[in-house]
């Protein structure tokens, strides 16, 4: 046992000591935050106001385009062609040209610029055109356009899952992003600590070490101090990467709440005071794209988070032990990461294959599909941790669990006794049929 | 103390195609420098293993000090492996803690004899160096050190010599002496045969899954000798039919070197009275086979052996 824990010790330090091992560490945080981060940045880094000219000959929008932070908007009187060999010189972005018939032939709207118009100012102008249009259109026929407004309804469906006896508000879209995010998580660490497995069997092998560590310990220990040592620097990492994804991310919410408050301070003038400020941080929030957000962040914290961490590390070390194991029967029976390929197609397409059913798990979680990939072990630890953020019923999740530790336990017996034979093997190109005999030698 | 350090008793191991041991029996005395010899495949490699524990017998059994292997004899033995190799990337002294430890010394007893043992053999600047950075001889050394390092009762040295350069292969003679003369017993696994010649007290010699030859070395040297006998002397000689005369050449004008075997009724007295009578013997001698003569007969007859219907 003491040796089990020297092996374990060894494998475990020269991989954390390595430089790699930090700066995947701390690389896959900043990326994450980045991810969400990036976004906002460009919210707020808010470029010089432009000047957009416009030229109403109708006289009916000179109250509808309203100038903000980044754009301007001035009513011309110049005629079209004076303003548009004007606009060459005067650096304003664009020209805007109504025409006086733009209420009956909607499509004469007309915008110059030099370079290229965004998109975001062109469907600005054209839902303020539209919109008006449209009310001259509704008052010509008669109709009062206040009535129209006043029977605007949104219909917007609120979905609930009713797992675990309370009412929880929850998102589905929400629910399949995040259960997306963690099985192709685990997936990646399970294939990721797996090579580095059968890199490290295959490096014992070929550096010829191996027959003096098995003259002091029996090859079943040097297997499962590997298998144990390379999944607790697994385990590092994934601890450190949410240690610094939370951190990372609370200073940058902090940041950028900080810079809503400024932004909706310089929009009220100086002088507002702070429950206006207040109210406008709010307001800000609650509605526009702000409010999106907020309505995913409250999805993602009604999650149920503690169960989903600890069936995670559960379905990591479940499905990192039952994978590892085999990767380590591989590596044992080969002298080169290249010869390994041949043999690894029994690990991989298990692997692939859960990745593949995951998609339809997760359109289907309630499926008969869904429930038998996340009970069987070769597809379960991906698939159950796909559906889990859908709610799933206690048993399902027991019954799944029981077969992963079965499942693990009888690769880890099957791999022991390759191994056993396959580290003492050299010069001889092994078949799968070959690694299926071994299994029966005495040892 | 049992009479032997280690003894095998009617050994027996199968692989799925071949027979590696077929009633594999020896003695090793205590304080020995055994020599286990053969030609490639004949069953060392397997017999150290089994040794080692590294696997187990499917027939018979291998006593260490009188008692049947058990795991805690691991502690006991030290094996340099004829493939030798470190884990590269480490630095050497972690790595020679780390093997020591995986033979039972706590880290401090390791570190402090590997200490000794860097001060003793002059390579304390090999230290913090990593494995990749050493020559192929510096790690042999290194690797000869993590052998013996727990101080184990049974050294067992697979093809030590090969690798080494001819100073290096001196110093190391001298440490497998050293141990010996400590006390510890030494299975020594080679085809050289002249470091068998120099360094071993007692053989075996396997072939083809059996132990075809055994014992003390002289005895087998006495038992593998034909009675003949290296002249040479300076005059014509004329020898009666017992003493079958078989010229070998003339290394000076005059002189003439021969080999003399004593046929029956014959006898040494006699010889070199004859001889004296006749010639001036300058050299005279009794041929000793070679432990390579010994090993090219006894590995050889067989294979003619074999090759007969």
């Amino acid at each position: 046992m003491n040796k089990i824990f020297l092996i374990i010790q060894r494998e475990y330090m020269t991989r954390v000591r390595k430089r790699s091992f930090w700066i995947t560490t701390i690389i896959t945080p900043l990326l994450i935050t980045a991810i969400y981060a990036v976004p906002a940045l460009l919210y707020f880094a808010g470029s010089d106001t432009k000047t957009v000219e416009i030229i109403d000959e109708t006289g009916l929008f000179s109250s509808k385009f309203k100038s903000g932070k980044d754009y301007q908007f001035r009513f011309i009187k110049d005629p079209l062609a004076k303003a548009k060999t004007d606009l060459k010189t005067n650096g304003v972005s664009a020209l805007v040209h109504i025409p006086s018939t733009i209420v009956d032939r909607p499509n004469g709207l007309e915008i110059f610029s030099e370079k290229s118009v965004s998109l975001g100012l062109q469907g600005d102008i054209e839902e303020i055109v539209q919109a008006e249009v449209r009310n001259q259109r509704l008052k010509r026929a008669g109709i009062d356009v206040q009535i129209i407004e006043d029977n605007r309804v949104n219909v917007n469906a609120e979905t609930f899952s009713l797992g675990d006896g309370a009412e929880k508000s929850s998102n589905s879209g929400v629910a399949m992003g995040i259960g997306y995010a963690v099985a192709l998580l685990l997936y990646m660490i399970v294939f990721i600590s797996g090579s580095q497995v059968m890199n490290g069997v295959i490096e014992e092998k070929t550096n010829r070490i191996i027959e003096v560590i098995v003259s002091s310990v029996r090859p079943i220990e040097l297997m499962l101090g590997k298998i144990i040592g390379v999944g607790l620097v697994g385990l590092t990492q994934f601890v450190l990467w949410i240690v610094l994804t939370v951190s990372i991310s609370t200073v940058t919410s902090s940041v950028f709440k900080a810079k809503l408050e400024a932004k909706a301070r310089t929009e009220l003038s100086s002088k507002a005071s702070r429950q206006q400020v207040d109210a406008a941080v709010k307001q800000m929030s609650e509605s526009g794209p702000g409010a999106k957000v907020m309505g995913i962040m409250d999805s993602v914290q009604s999650l149920p988070w503690v169960k989903l961490l600890t069936l995670f590390l559960f379905y990591y070390l479940g499905g990192y032990l039952f994978y590892s194991s085999l990767f380590a029967a591989v590596g044992s029976a080969v002298e080169s990461p290249q010869e390994a390929q041949q043999l690894m197609f029994p690990i991989t397409i298990p692997l692939i294959l859960s990745i593949m059913m995951m998609s339809f798990v997760i359109s289907e979680p309630d499926s008969k599909v869904a429930f038998w990939a996340s009970v069987i072990p070769f597809t379960s630890p991906v698939n159950m941790m796909a559906r889990l953020p859908f709610g799933v019923p206690w048993w399902e999740i027991l019954l799944s669990m029981a077969v992963l530790v079965l499942g693990f336990l009888f690769t880890t017996w099957l791999a022991a006794r390759i191994y056993r034979v396959g580290i003492l093997m050299y010069g001889k190109k092994v078949t799968l049929k070959e690694l299926s005999k071994w299994v029966f030698y005495k040892p | 103390m049992a009479d032997f350090l280690l003894e095998a008793r009617d050994v027996v191991k199968r692989y799925a195609t071949h027979t590696a041991l077929d009633r594999v029996s020896l003695t090793i005395p205590h304080g020995s420098i055994f020599g286990l010899l053969g030609p490639n495949g004949a069953g060392k490699t397997s017999l150290i293993r089994i040794i080692n524990q590294i696997t187990a017998p499917d027939e018979g059994e291998v006593l260490l000090n009188g008692e049947p292997l058990q795991p805690r004899h691991i502690a006991h033995i030290g094996y340099l492996p004829e493939e030798r190799g470190l884990y590269k990337k480490m630095k050497v002294g972690d790595q020679l803690i780390y093997l020591a430890r995986l033979k039972g010394l706590s880290q401090r007893d390791a570190t402090e004899r590997l200490k000794q043992w860097f001060i003793k053999l002059d390579i304390r600047d090999w230290w913090d160096k990593k494995v990749e950075d050493l020559s192929k001889g510096m790690a042999q050394k290194c690797q000869f050190i993590a052998t013996i390092v727990h101080e184990p009762s049974l050294i067992i040295l697979d093809e030590p010599f090969s690798g080494f350069d001819p100073i290096n292969a001196n110093l190391l003679k001298d440490e497998i002496l050293e141990l010996k003369q400590k006390g510890a017993t030494i299975i020594f696994s080679t085809h050289r045969m002249e470091s068998v010649e120099e360094l071993c007290d007692e053989i075996a010699l396997i072939n083809r899954s059996k132990v075809v030859l055994r014992g003390e070395k002289r005895a087998i040297k006495r038992q593998f000798m034909d009675n003949t006998y290296t002249v040479m002397y300076r005059g014509e000689v004329s020898l009666p039919a017992v003493y079958e005369e078989i010229p070998v050449d003339r290394p000076e004008p005059g002189v003439s070197r021969v080999r003399i075997r004593i046929g029956e009724g014959g006898s040494l007295p006699e010889l070199i009275n004859l001889l004296n009578s006749q010639a001036e013997i300058r050299y005279f001698s009794e041929n000793v086979p070679s432990f390579n003569d010994i090993f090219i007969r006894v590995v050889g007859e067989s294979a003619t052996e074999a090759l007969l219907p």
